[in-house]
């Protein structure tokens, strides 16, 4: 126990000093050119982060998943974007790692992703199927010489061009129904991608998402032996709520800590007379409180719920509306915090060129109700609230 | 009571496929029922043999097939006699 302790304090301290020594100094930069963030990723690949959560008997760090988490809100701090490319690497990582099923294929893959660092993006969401990730169109096709291929219209595939490797969701094959899903991993040589739009977006900027026509061409292997229905409920939508938020959590306190660093620098011009907005300062941290607890709770009822055999509970109801409940308030609550600190450093913070600007944050953090529309999220707890009992 | 569950299935599904030709272990997601259809395939059922379905049988395995229905069923009568 100790040991794994001591090898999440020593991952996260690494993870801290890139957010403060690499992703805090490019992070202007990549959201004003709206580009990748490079500098970021190569330091991560340099303290194999990116294997950080897999097992170390296929090569990585065996970091728990609670620091995971972690690790998305120290970046979060620094750069909203390092911290989503990061963030949406471990979920395909975590992914892998839960369900592998001890599928030769993905053991090998996960070793190559130790050794080489590779980074993983997904496609997961599709035209023409109204934003529901739980239906696809394009699906496992048999090609020639017992190999398979596809062919998906992605509206939005997150850092794509800088992906090594993709993690898709399709129908298990051409007669299958829309919702008969399956994940295949490809590998960059396997895969064509055809950009069907550009990238200028209000926030987010540097997770560099546009649109593609994605085409592969793979091996039978290269399918996850769990159908996606599983892995999505008891891993993928979790894990992504989970990780999205606590990101989102680190925008919202740096946002916050700068409202602080302006209360204070008002208070010292005036000694012994709290400045006004000082108050406002101590509203914005109940905001920022209830954030904080609804994420860390969430994040302890999903491990809590993981260690359980077959992990049952992650596939009810309950936990269904549990984890989509994370992501509508995490996701309406940290644009919140950070307007609210927009509010208190007032001019100084609707400014670009401050100390105190968090105008990155604010345009940040409203991705955040988008990314998986809050509102087929609502659709889809609205159906789920007529049965469950107890919630 | 498989008949009871098909005509429950028939009516809530919404399958793209005549229910009498599935068999008893036929996985009724890949024959093509939502996760939305579900839920009303589970207040169909409630209503149809008076039960509630507490949140730990709320889960796909258990409405995975109309074997795994009536089995599911038969435990809350089970509990419910005792």
């Amino acid at each position: 126990m100790s040991v794994a302790v001591d090898r999440d304090a020593t991952f996260l301290a690494g993870i801290r000093q890139i957010a403060e020594d690499v992703a805090a100094e490019h992070a202007d930069d990549v959201d004003r050119q709206a580009r990748f963030p490079v500098e970021t990723l190569s330091a991560l690949r340099e303290q194999q982060a990116l294997s950080a959560f897999i097992p170390p008997e296929l090569g990585g760090a065996g970091i728990s998943f609670e620091a995971i988490a972690e690790a998305c809100l120290h970046l979060g701090r620094r750069c909203g974007a390092s911290a989503m490319v990061f963030a949406m690497h471990q979920i395909q990582v975590v992914t892998i790692v839960r369900h592998l099923e001890d599928a030769s294929w993905f053991e090998a893959y996960l070793r190559s992703v130790s050794e080489e660092q590779r980074l993983i993006a997904s496609v997961t969401s599709e035209v023409g199927t109204g934003g529901d990730m739980g239906r696809s169109i394009a699906a496992v096709t048999p090609a020639a010489e017992g190999r398979c291929s596809f062919e998906k219209q992605a509206p939005t595939v997150s850092y794509g061009e800088h992906a090594d490797d993709l993690l898709t969701t399709l129908r298990r094959a051409p007669d299958a129904e829309p919702g008969d899903q399956v994940l295949a991993l490809t590998r960059r040589e396997q895969i064509t991608l055809e950009p069907t739009g550009t990238w200028d977006p209000l926030g987010m900027r540097g997770t560099c998402s546009p649109g593609f026509i994605v085409r592969a061409e793979f091996a039978p292997e290269q399918v996850l032996p769990t159908p996606f229905p599983a892995v999505s409920v008891q891993s993928m939508v979790p894990v992504s709520h989970i990780l999205w938020s606590h990101l989102w959590l680190g925008i919202a306190t740096d946002a916050f800590d700068r409202a602080r660093a302006f209360v204070r620098a008002s208070a010292k011009q005036k000694p012994g007379e709290p400045p006004p907005t000082a108050q406002r300062l101590s509203h914005l941290m109940s905001e920022l409180s209830l954030l904080r607890a609804e994420v860390d709770s969430a994040l302890r009822a999903f491990v809590e719920a993981s260690q359980e055999p077959g992990r049952e509970r992650l596939s009810t109801v309950a936990a269904a509306l549990r984890f989509n409940n994370l992501k509508i308030a995490a996701s309406e609550q940290a644009p919140r915090v950070c307007q609210g600190a927009m509010g208190v450093c007032g001019i100084v913070g609707f400014k670009n060129d401050t100390p105190f600007s968090v105008g990155r944050h604010l345009r940040d953090t409203m991705s955040a109700s988008l990314m998986v529309a809050n509102e087929r999220i609502h659709h889809t707890n609205a159906s789920l609230l007529l049965i469950a009992k107890d919630v | 009571m498989i008949e009871e569950i098909r005509s429950i299935i028939r009516d809530h599904a919404r399958l793209p496929v005549d229910v009498d030709t599935l068999a008893d272990d036929t996985d009724l997601y890949q024959a093509g029922m939502t996760s939305h259809a579900s839920v009303n395939v589970m207040l169909g059922l409630e209503d149809r043999f008076d039960i509630e379905f507490p949140d730990h049988m709320l889960k796909r395995s258990v409405f995975e097939s109309i074997a795994a229905i009536a089995a599911a069923l038969k435990d809350l009568q089970v509990s419910a006699a005792a």
